[in-house]
């Protein structure tokens, strides 16, 4: 039974109040502007429209600075924003092998065509602690060096082509959204790559890292991570062929995992597949690898018993807005149903004190 | 006006940065809004394994816009984000490309437009050039 119980509206307002007060911080210190929560906090950026789902850089950076920095709290605003805008279109999906890119490397071929491009990584630093970023300064320009205009091929295109791999094999399918649909299990391929790409990143990680330590165990390799920019194209209705209508930053991983053939297949590798908004790169490793435990049962695997494997266990609760939802609505208040609890509990205890008393 | 030529303006305004269309364009032509500029969301496919089956990957924002100029030229535009005057902007310069200022159009607004956006894919090209590895290998052991 839900009591509907007035009260507390002047301390929530000076609740807020507070709230505001202590998001500006120590008034003497500069505030933060948007632009620079976009520009500075660039990955925070990305992980907020990732696992929000909506890729839009001012959006996110105001939500960050809304949120105090509470990544999930601005995933959270924008969810909420993305259900109060119409949608106008689907694109057509995006061509990640003309992406132009700033990094994309290979740990299967040393030698790929097109390269090792390193890009801007945190790989091989030394994570010391570096104190001239306490004092204001320039950055000098990075360097560059002559570079070809050609598209960078896709490195399991080469398997592809000896056979070697599975292929992933092009269809115009309208795949189900999730947004649209309540999720039902089993879900297909293009759902769970839905549910991933928006998942936490945290989650997805811990499950991916369970795979490599041998719960469901499916010895990926990162046959290629690329990160850079691709157009959108959509098919506008008015006047009847596509346009690109911008560009964005994506992270994309494929992996290559062992396999040994089954009845149908001759031994051959098999693939892991993640996408993901912006410069995410642990969240698009993560995603492939969970991806690929996923797909045990149409590669004829067995089911471990492996959390990554079970579909409902995974897809259930990596969305870390209906998780935190739920987990933290248990704070608010529940006086009703804890004063039934109570009544409850005071009458078996009366109960079970009147027997003892009887057995005397 | 072929279809190519169209898909490509649009293409490039959609991706231009909106203050520097505001700063070619300049004062707009007079013109009446056939729809207002909306902004909404456009879902992003995917396609796992990057050439298999589409998936819905997440939306990004997206406003739109259609103008009619006096000429009776009728111009649309879908731009990235959720700048309304960049949209409007975007749908008047497709509709004066339709017109007799096209020429005009492409060389001072589109051709400074496409310059600076190869130059950027040029500079990040390059900056990404100079972090790819150049591998060595050492001789081991003994001959």
């Amino acid at each position: 039974m839900y009591v509907a119980v007035k009260g507390g509206e002047r301390a929530i307002e000076n609740a807020h109040a507070w709230l505001a007060e202590e998001r500006r911080g120590d008034p003497a210190v500069p505030e933060l502007s948007v632009p620079q929560i976009r520009e500075q906090m660039s990955l925070a950026v990305n992980r907020v429209m990732a696992e929000g789902s909506l890729y839009d850089p001012d959006l996110a950076a105001l939500a960050i600075k809304q949120s105090r920095g509470d990544l999930i709290e601005a995933i959270f605003l924008i969810r909420a924003y993305r259900t109060t805008l119409p949608r106008l279109a689907a694109s057509n999906p995006v061509n990640t092998a003309s992406m132009l890119v700033s990094r994309r490397v290979s740990a299967t071929f040393k030698d790929a065509p097109g390269g090792q491009i390193l890009g801007p990584t945190f790989d091989y630093t030394h994570r010391l602690l570096d104190f001239t970023l306490a004092a204001e300064g320039e950055v000098p320009a990075a360097p560059t060096a002559p570079a070809d205009t050609q598209d960078v091929p896709h490195i399991l295109g080469f398997l592809d082509r000896d056979g070697l791999i599975e292929q992933a094999v092009p269809n115009d399918d309208t795949p189900a959204d999730l947004t649209r649909e309540p999720l039902e299990l089993p879900a297909d391929r293009a759902l769970r790559l839905q549910s991933l790409a928006r998942g936490d990143e945290g989650f997805v990680l811990g499950l991916a890292y369970s795979t490599q330590r041998g719960y469901a165990r499916n010895h990926a390799f990162v046959g290629e991570l690329r990160i850079g920019q691709v157009a959108v194209e959509v098919d506008i209705p008015e006047l009847g062929f596509p346009v690109e209508i911008g560009e964005i930053e994506l992270t994309e991983c494929e992996t290559v995992n062992q396999f040994n053939g089954s009845k149908t297949e001759p031994p051959q590798f098999t693939r892991g597949y993640g996408l993901t908004f912006g410069q995410t790169e642990r969240k698009a490793i993560s995603m492939a690898l969970v991806d690929r435990a996923l797909r045990w049962r149409e590669l004829g695997e067995d089911f471990t018993g492996a959390p990554a494997q079970d579909e409902e266990f995974v897809l259930s609760h990596c969305d870390n807005i209906q998780a935190t939802g739920f987990l933290e609505h248990i704070k608010l208040p529940h006086y009703v149903d804890f004063q039934a609890e109570l009544e409850l509990i005071r009458s078996v205890r009366a109960a079970a004190f009147a027997n003892l008393e009887a057995a005397e | 006006m072929t279809m190519t030529d169209r898909r490509e303006w649009m293409g490039l305004v959609a991706r231009s940065d909106p203050g520097m269309l505001a700063h070619l364009l300049g004062e707009l032509p007079p013109h009446s809004l056939a729809r207002a500029p909306e902004t909404g969301a456009v879902m992003v496919r995917g396609r796992a394994g990057g050439t298999g089956a589409p998936f819905n990957l997440g939306e990004m924002t997206v406003t739109r816009c259609s103008v009619t100029l006096a000429g009776g030229e009728v111009g649309h535009a879908y731009v990235q984000g959720r700048d309304k005057p960049h949209a409007t902007r975007a749908a008047i310069l497709d509709a004066l490309m339709q017109g007799d200022r096209a020429e005009a159009i492409r060389r001072d607004v589109l051709a400074p437009l496409a310059r600076h956006a190869s130059q950027r894919a040029a500079t990040r090209r390059a900056k990404a050039a100079a972090t790819k590895v150049e591998f060595f290998t050492m001789v081991r052991g003994e001959d």
